[in-house]
């Protein structure tokens, strides 16, 4: 029997926020209340001043392999989610090969479970090798576990192809998330076309790319009956779309990324690579819109959509680098700094980093649960105030890619437990 | 500038100007061939002066001007920063070329105006006027007319113009 | 003054100073031997990912009247071909002994990602579609000395014709031209344009005619033929109508009006009529003005510049 004693933190999960210490027994919570005690042979995770709160889920992560292990590795971006606190990933497809078929998902999935630091969920793509022209076997991959399905790194740009999957999808319990962005408006972009692309010389990536896309698929959703849950929005228009579409009922769900609700067009000013992103860095007013869609609930979840690259591929001029930058690491920090001018409490936070995610990815049988005897101890504990910089050397992620270097993030993950054994303790990792 | 004190006054430098316009026909046995430039930019004021006195005293030669920064030693060491357009309307091969300065140091300007110089033409000789002396040479340069022999300590600053002569 | 990679970055001071320091490099130029012994010594190496023949001749030509050393790197023989990343390119380069990189790229904003590799000099010639600082400077240093204006542009009125968007002269002339007091207006269609406009020190019109007869100077840009793929105008015969130097618009320009390009010129589209028989022509001045303002440059940044009283 394994046991493990969580002492002195605010439990935080969709109940509400109480002080109390969490007792879990071979992976599963046993006890919650005051004062518990430790017995002989229990491991005692100190949680003084901290929140305990459901593990993070997150909807959009890049783990890389197979095919770009120099720049992450299933292992390593485990390891750089657990240090996030989160418990659970979904990995996306877009891999090489592409996560399209049964053996790719198998082998992801069990590399995930190799690893034993993250529970790795696999996507599926929409369209066979992303290619955008043949659906894949959504009936056989879900049978396969798979419950998000995305051509993500881009969009379908079929509007057919985009309807029969939504019709076709609609008696399998999936999920069809869409990289809402028409490549035809953004070829050569770099940065979001505005102001500053203007002064600096640079193609630029028009709101209205993002926004087309956004708007077709709530309309095939309507029209199908189909769910949708969108990607990492960026712009204030896509924010109100989506508002409107679920004030009139429609299945749409939606995610945005901590850099969408922190950073803006402007720190392209001296040509970094590190904030070249896709959708893009845009305006403040942007980044306001984002941080209203995540406060009124339009915006169901926070997701990193981490990006590893590897560092001689950021070290090209800013058109060939590659877009994206990492998150796992720094997702709390960033959106604790973030989001508390927008009038979200730290439940709010904790709400759009794991339960809700939890329920959008399908895993809410095991993840975002509430903090209570029976559940599955998957479990986050982090200090919600602590104010820290990040030190890229320190990062459990292979690539270094972070533009948060030297900005203030609020809010550090100090222990993370995964059915019931921890995989990091005071900062570090355990494995 | 504190404590400085007038070693030449305006009189004194007027009456070195018009001795050394003398000496600079005498030496020439005349103007033939003869022009004056001045070194930017503390040279201009002096070289114009000398062509006056030289047309006081009958004779008349081409006065122009060189901005020698572009043949420093020291670029890079130290910043520098050119005066006025150099400005030599006049031909330099075959010429006398009396180089005119305020103050001659170290050497080092009139060194590079000597290589500035040679790259308009060949002159047939090139001769220094200056003003004041103030000793501590660190080249082989001595100039053939001079206004005054003026000791100093190279801590001092030297300042020459036509009001006066000043060490501070 | 560290780099010279655009004129925002330099600031009026230095544009100021390096248009008289042109004057020097000028006359420099009119001698029998137009050389001076300034940056011997130094080494500049010029690192051209994009050709350009007549810009990086006349870097060299700079480089070489003021007795530096020079090294050449073109992208099409070099190692950047092999996957070489460019920051490796520039670190080989730099521990060679380089005092400064004249560098031109494609990609917008190369100079300042390089400029994080090296400790040396980096003058710009060409960034993308961002930045051409000294195209900026010697069409300055053209206008100040065809109208006689050491002191600054004020009401001086200057059209920019043709592909702004894509122009990295537009920009560096843009920002050169208002910063010494000029009235910049600018003339192209909507899709010739950055997207955002406002906040830029500039007028903007599509009529040619209206303004053609008012201004000092006329600028024209290249308008490049590979455009036609992506239906920034509909073909370049409409683009010479609307937008080109025409015997008809030749008729109504001013007596005194300046005709500027940066080359080269794309006859019979921008410019309709053979340049050399515009009197208000001074395109080859822009070119041999090239020389001394890429001379200013280099000895600014290797030589010197404040401002000290020197002794004998």
């Amino acid at each position: 029997m394994s046991e493990l004693l969580i002492t002195g933190g605010t439990v935080i999960d969709p109940a509400g926020e109480r002080r109390a210490d969490v007792r879990v027994v071979d992976g599963a919570i046993a006890e919650v209340g005051t004062d518990l005690e430790a017995g002989d042979g229990m491991q005692v995770l100190d949680a003084t001043g901290c929140v305990v709160s459901p593990g993070f889920v997150d909807l959009h992560t890049h783990l890389r392999e197979p095919g770009r292990e120099e720049a992450e590795t299933i292992e390593t971006g485990s390891r750089a989610a657990a240090k996030g606190g989160f418990t659970c990933v979904v990995a996306m497809p877009n891999t090489d090969p592409t996560q399209d078929c049964v053996s790719v998902v198998e082998f992801v999935r069990r590399q995930g479970v190799a690893a034993g630091l993250c529970d790795v969920r696999p996507s599926g793509s929409i369209t066979v090798g992303r290619e955008g022209a043949r659906l894949t076997p959504f009936a056989e991959l879900a049978a396969a576990g798979v419950r998000i399905f995305t051509d993500d790194g881009s969009g379908v740009q079929d509007p057919l192809l985009m309807r029969r999957a939504f019709e076709y999808a609609v008696d399998l319990d999936i999920v069809l998330a869409q990289h809402c962005e028409v490549a035809r408006l953004t070829e050569g972009a770099v940065m979001h076309e505005g102001r500053c692309c203007s002064s600096f010389g640079l193609p630029g990536w028009p709101s209205i790319a993002e926004e087309l896309m956004v708007h077709r698929d709530i309309e095939l959703a309507r029209l199908t009956g189909g769910r949708v849950h969108l990607l990492h929005l960026s712009t204030a228009g896509s924010v109100e779309l989506v508002r409107r579409a679920k004030a009139d009922g429609l299945s749409v769900t939606a995610e945005a990324t901590p850099h969408h609700i922190s950073l803006t067009d402007e720190l392209l000013a001296g040509y970094s690579t590190l904030y070249k992103v896709n959708p893009p860095l845009r305006t403040m007013a942007d980044v306001e819109a984002v941080r209203a869609g995540l406060a009124d609930g339009t915006i169901d979840a926070i997701a990193t959509d981490h990006a590893p690259h590897a560092a001689e591929t950021k070290e090209q001029p800013l058109d060939q680098a590659p877009p994206g930058m990492l998150g796992l690491e720094t997702a709390l920090g960033v959106s604790l700094a973030s989001l508390e001018g927008a009038g979200m409490t730290v439940v709010d936070v904790v709400a759009a980093l794991s339960w809700k995610p939890a329920a959008i990815a399908g895993v809410d049988d095991r993840h975002g649960r509430p903090i209570a005897p029976g559940e599955p101890a998957n479990l986050t504990i982090f200090d919600p105030t602590e104010a820290w910089e990040v030190v890229p050397a320190t990062l459990a992620s292979k690539s270094k890619n972070t533009p948060y270097v030297g900005i203030p993030l609020t809010g550090k993950v100090k222990h993370t437990v995964l059915d019931g054994t921890p995989t990091v303790i005071d900062e570090t990792p355990t494995a | 500038m504190n404590d400085s004190k007038q070693v030449l006054g305006p009189d004194d430098v007027r009456r070195a100007v018009t001795r050394m316009a003398h000496e600079i026909i005498e030496r020439n046995q005349g103007s033939t061939g003869v022009a004056l430039i001045g070194l930017q930019r503390g040279g201009v004021w002096l070289a114009e002066a000398l062509g006056a006195a030289i047309r006081r005293i009958g004779h008349d030669v081409p006065v122009g001007s060189i901005d020698c920064s572009l043949y420093r030693d020291d670029i890079g060491l130290r910043p520098v920063s050119p005066g006025s357009v150099s400005d030599i309307s006049f031909e330099i091969d075959g010429a006398t070329i009396v180089l005119v300065d305020d103050v001659l140091y170290t050497g080092r300007t009139v060194k590079a105006a000597l290589d500035a110089v040679t790259d308009y033409g060949r002159p047939r000789a090139v001769q220094l006027a200056v003003l004041v002396d103030r000793g501590h040479r660190e080249l082989p340069i001595r100039p053939d007319f001079v206004g005054k022999n003026l000791p100093t300590s190279s801590g001092e600053q030297v300042a020459a113009t036509a009001e006066g002569v000043s060490i501070s | 003054m560290r780099h010279f990679r655009s004129i925002g970055e330099a600031g009026p001071e230095a544009v100021r100073r390096l248009l008289d320091l042109a004057d020097h490099m000028a006359e420099v130029n009119r001698r029998p031997n137009p050389k001076v012994p300034a940056l011997r010594g130094r080494t500049v190496c010029n690192v051209f990912f994009e050709d350009s023949t007549r810009t990086r001749l006349s870097f060299e030509t700079a480089a070489k009247r003021l007795s530096a050393d020079t090294m050449n790197f073109a992208v099409s023989s070099s190692s950047v071909n092999k996957g070489e990343s460019l920051r490796d390119t520039i670190e080989t380069i730099a521990a060679m002994g380089v005092d400064a990189f004249v560098i031109r790229h494609k990609s917008s904003g190369a100079p300042w990602q390089i400029g994080q590799w090296t400790n040396a000099a980096v003058v710009n010639a060409g960034d993308g579609w961002h930045a051409h600082p000294t195209q900026a400077l010697l069409d300055c240093f053209t206008i100040r000395n065809a109208f006689g204006r050491p002191d600054g542009f004020d009401g001086l009125k200057i059209a920019i014709i043709g592909d702004i968007k894509h122009s990295r002269v537009a920009r560096s002339d843009i920002e050169a031209f208002a910063m010494l007091g000029a009235d910049v207006t600018l003339v192209a269609p909507k899709t010739l344009l950055p997207p955002v406009t406002d906040g830029m020190p500039v007028t903007i019109t599509t009529d040619l005619d209206a303004v053609i007869g008012e201004v000092d100077v006329v600028y024209l840009l290249r308008m490049q033929m590979e455009r036609m793929t992506e239906a920034l105008v509909p073909n370049l015969y409409e683009y010479t109508t609307r937008f080109g130097l025409t015997p008809e618009r030749v008729t109504k320009l001013a007596e005194h009006t300046l005709i500027m390009h940066p080359g080269p010129m794309n006859r019979g589209v921008e410019v309709a009529v053979d340049p050399s028989e515009l009197p208000g022509s001074v395109i080859t001045q822009q070119v041999t003005n090239g020389i001394a303002v890429r001379m200013a440059v280099l000895f600014d940044l290797l030589g010197s510049g404040a401002n000290l009283e020197d002794e004998s």
